[in-house]
């Protein structure tokens, strides 16, 4: 590994932090009404990140062209997040400010996300909860008829604006009508089951893209003054992942190939309460909103291998371990301390349930307290999704629980103003690094992929296109039939392969080295030994991959197999990185550097910074260039929740 | 346990499909629906031959992708979607019938999986509040009652799967239009465009080809979410209000 002199300049504005924003506002050059409809934008990905910046760029006049894999971009994976989103209102008088939200999110990520954007991230949440209550979004609301919130993991105010248990529905199907009234305006072009194969750059920018049409098979070329990813995370490297099936890492992937740099790729979220695993064909996990941790006792049994019913188990033989250990935070401790700790008591032999890797959420004393139609208003939906799944009713009987993969906070490097580090390609939302830090708080996804695209893009890829020369490129420009020739060439080739295994199998068995390897806790051996083991697996994938059909039509092996070939790569890159931080922090734990009572150890002499890694081709190793972190408002501490 | 599939194969939208016979062995009966077909797709792509086609996406019945007749019901015997539907509600041996949703507005794209847009098409001509992005008021600024919020919550809460459309003998979609145009009309941000909304997204809900509603409440029957067919009758009257009135 190389370590590059090179220096990254995140053109973060001077001044106090307060005043950044406003300051680089200011700053932004801006491009006349007349003539923002002479640009055009392509966003990849309509959730919440996507879906807000397309709607927004049109409505400001740009040119939009939106692609998505799924039949409608209602679909997009944002949909599926339950609890809620964060906003500092302080609605609730409990003393919230933008100051403490800004301060709980630089803990809450370990002191490894970047304070500048950290901040604009929690001034603009505010905006946000605005905007999509005048969307029509459907939040709970008070019996005086102000909006209503609870309090989420990580944080001791109630910040947490919601609509029951689907959240994220509502916020997505308030931007999906927002980019559909675009689309009616004219100012939208959709391009559903679409996904894009390639980027194009040409005299070092970004100027379009190459997609694949999924339901005929042909491969088009799309160019643009400027390319948006918006494409979520990659946290289905691992297989079995909350995330929905489709979600792949290709296009950011692509990027990084083509020379973006991809930043902390080893910070994947373990989110803490999922429904366990239950088999070997299983194709994904359920979550169950961390919300539920705020009535929700988490326990095990004191004694290891103690298989008795729950009911059996009297109260003094219960270890509630969360509020034991930390009894400031308790059930509410962040996602990383609240995983880790359960991996813990099962690693210990304490896990409940059939397979043993299972702890306790338990609503018996909530109910006792508030009644079962209080917790059934509250969380009714996650309950009967619950019982759905496991077939055992949560009301009677404790939920459950273990880790899974949820979020990735690694992803493409971008500066302040979301651009990566190729002119012309932004970078938004979860596909990008640069707010969570090495944990992120529950209910701060669905804040950044808005602020990200409601608030932010809109204003910075202006004074892109204003500072820069205006594109004068078109799709007869010959890097667009070198990145077709690229694109045609891997679809030929993954066709020809006609090995004995399916795309499937091989995702399967890189997941399991990456979930053991490099998930919730690492070392040096076992990442070693993944570095050497999983180009093996990329080796057998090109010689003996079993794709049937053709280019030419509804493929979805052809599908499979792209991606599952991009997560190899990915996940090499992955263990590349835990390797060299030799630290721990948020997400990523080495086991060689924690304290003496198994906490997080970090090494902010040597490991304050951002890794970002740049391709030099599949079979030779990458270099790591750094964007040093500086904290200047807050002091760097030891986390503690105790 | 083992099962007989019958499962309607359609290489595209001019084929004409025919139903096909696999034999699942080995099936769990806490696998999903969808995993026991992704078991069987290994099966036939070890073969050599084309998998099984359908949609699918989160697999936790938010996304509403996925969608099947599955013996003759939409989305199967659980009122729930494909995804959360559990093996362990069929019995050994049994037989399963699986084919696409059948509407004249959703064409079939290839086995299982069928054409949606229509959907889209009616929530653009209509289904949404126009705010642009930073002119927004303070939200508490305006009050929304409980109970109201409570009820626009319940109509929103349509995924959109199109269920209704495909057990109702019209290929009605009036469920789905219902439940946004009454969503937004029981919001005070919805008001200002509420006559020109519904009269425009059902129109273009008849332009689509969808049939009328001819009060069988199959659609409600069906839906994983439980929309209620009382959305209909608030968007019958809101359309009635918005004709009289000459919107």
């Amino acid at each position: 590994m190389k370590v590059l002199e090179e220096t990254l300049d995140a053109r973060i504005p001077d001044g106090p932090i307060d005043q950044k924003w406003t300051r680089r506002q200011g700053e932004l050059k801006l491009v006349s009404p007349n003539n923002k409809r002479k640009y055009s934008v392509i966003v990849v990905g309509t959730g919440l990140a996507g879906g807000s910046a397309a709607a927004t760029l049109a409505e400001l006049g740009y040119n939009v062209r939106a692609f998505c894999y799924q039949d409608s971009p209602r679909r997009a994976h944002s949909i599926a997040a339950q609890g809620g989103i964060n906003a500092c209102k302080n609605y609730q008088n409990d003393g919230d400010s933008i100051q403490r939200f800004f301060i709980d999110t630089i803990k809450g990520g370990d002191f490894r996300s970047r304070e500048a954007n950290v901040y604009r991230l929690t001034e603009l949440s505010t905006n946000i909860i605005d905007q999509c209550v005048a969307q029509g979004v459907p939040f709970a609301r008070e019996y005086g008829g102000t909006l209503d919130n609870r309090s989420f993991g990580g944080a001791q105010v109630s910040r947490t604006f919601y609509a029951r248990g689907q959240t994220g529905q509502q916020l997505l199907l308030g931007c999906y009508q927002a980019m559909m009234r675009q689309v009616n305006a004219g100012k939208i072009k959709m391009y559903p089951r679409t996904e894009m194969l390639e980027l194009v750059i040409a005299n070092g920018r970004a100027i379009g893209i190459i997609t694949r049409d999924m339901v005929t098979g042909k491969i088009e070329k799309h160019c643009a003054d400027a390319v948006v990813l918006a494409t979520g995370g990659y946290g289905n490297v691992f297989y079995l992942s909350t995330n929905a099936k489709g979600c792949n890492v290709t296009a950011a992937f692509r990027a990084y190939q083509q020379g973006a740099y991809f930043a902390n790729p080893c910070y994947t979220q373990i989110h803490p309460t999922c429904i366990p695993p239950h088999g070997e064909h299983q194709s994904k996990l359920t979550l169950m909103s961390e919300s539920l941790r705020n009535d929700g006792r988490v326990w095990v049994p004191i004694k290891v291998g103690d298989k008795r019913h729950p009911d059996q188990i009297p109260e003094n033989e219960r270890d509630y371990y969360l509020e034991r250990l930390y009894p400031s935070y308790g059930n509410l401790a962040p996602r990383d301390i609240s995983s880790r700790a359960a991996k813990k008591v099962c690693d210990e032999g304490r896990g409940v349930g059939p397979s043993g890797v299972g702890v306790y959420l338990d609503f018996r004393d909530s109910i006792k307290r508030l009644g079962q139609k209080t917790i059934a208003a509250k969380y009714g939906n996650l309950f009967d999704m619950y019982q759905r799944i496991t077939d055992e009713d949560p009301y009677k009987v404790p939920m459950r629980i273990y880790p899974a993969s949820h979020y990735t906070m690694g992803g493409l490097w971008v500066d302040y103003n979301l651009m990566s580090n190729i002119p012309g390609l932004f970078v938004i939302g979860e596909a990008n690094f640069s707010d969570h830090g090495a944990n992120r708080l529950g209910a701060s996804a669905l804040l950044q992929g808005l602020v990200d695209g409601y608030f932010v893009l809109p204003y910075t890829i202006g004074d892109y296109f204003a500072r820069f020369k205006k594109l004068d490129a078109s799709v007869d420009h010959p890097e667009f039939d070198q990145a077709e020739a690229r694109a045609k060439d891997r679809v030929r080739t993954l066709l020809s392969i006609d090995g004995k295994r399916t795309p499937d199998s091989f995702h399967r068995e890189l997941g399991k080295i990456v979930w053991d390897k490099c998930g919730m806790a690492r070392n040096a051996d076992g990442l070693r030994e993944a570095i050497a083991r999983i180009p093996e697996i990329r080796q057998e994938f090109w010689e003996n991959v079993k794709v049937t059909g053709s280019g030419e039509e509804l493929n979805i092996a052809l599908e499979q197999a792209g991606r599952v070939a991009d997560f190899i790569e990915l996940g090499e890159l992955m263990c590349r990185d835990a390797l060299a931080r030799e630290e721990s922090c948020g997400g990523h734990f080495r086991e060689e550097h924690q304290t003496d009572e198994g906490e997080a150890l970090r090494d902010d002499e040597h490991f304050c910074h951002v890794s970002n890694w740049k391709s030099n081709g599949p079979d030779a190793e990458p270099d790591l260039v750094i964007e040093p972190l500086v904290f200047e408002n807050v002091e760097l501490v030891t986390r503690s929740y105790k | 346990m083992n099962l007989t599939l019958h499962i309607w194969r359609q290489k595209g939208p001019s084929d004409p499909g025919r139903m096909v016979t696999y034999q699942a062995k080995d099936v769990s009966p806490d696998q999903s629906f969808l995993e026991m077909l992704d078991r069987l797709n290994e099966d036939l792509i070890l073969r050599g031959e084309d998998p099984v086609v359908f949609d699918h996406d989160c697999r936790e019945g938010i996304c509403g992708s996925c969608g099947m007749v599955i013996n003759g019901v939409a989305h199967g015997p659980e009122q729930t979607t494909t995804c959360q539907l559990h093996m362990r509600s069929f019995k050994d041996g049994e037989s399963i019938y699986i084919e696409p949703w059948r509407a004249d507005p959703f064409p079939v794209i290839r086995d299982l999986m069928v054409d949606r847009s229509a959907f889209d098409r009616v929530i653009s001509a209509g289904g949404y509040v126009s705010i642009n992005t930073g002119s927004a008021p303070e939200a508490n600024s305006i009050p929304v009652r409980k109970e109201d919020a409570d009820l626009a919550f319940d109509s929103a809460t349509c995924i959109g799967c199109g269920a209704c459309v495909a057990a109702c003998k019209n290929a009605s979609a009036m469920l789905f239009t219902s439940a946004k145009v009454a969503q937004l009309s029981r919001l005070p941000q919805g008001q200002v465009e509420r006559k020109r909304r519904v009269l425009n997204m059902v129109e273009q809900m008849d332009k689509e080809g969808f049939g009328n509603c001819s009060n069988y409440q199959e659609c409600e029957a069906v839906c994983p979410k439980g929309i209620s067919t009382q959305n209909i009758t608030v968007m019958n009257r809101e359309y009635l209000r918005a004709s009289l009135s000459g919107a």
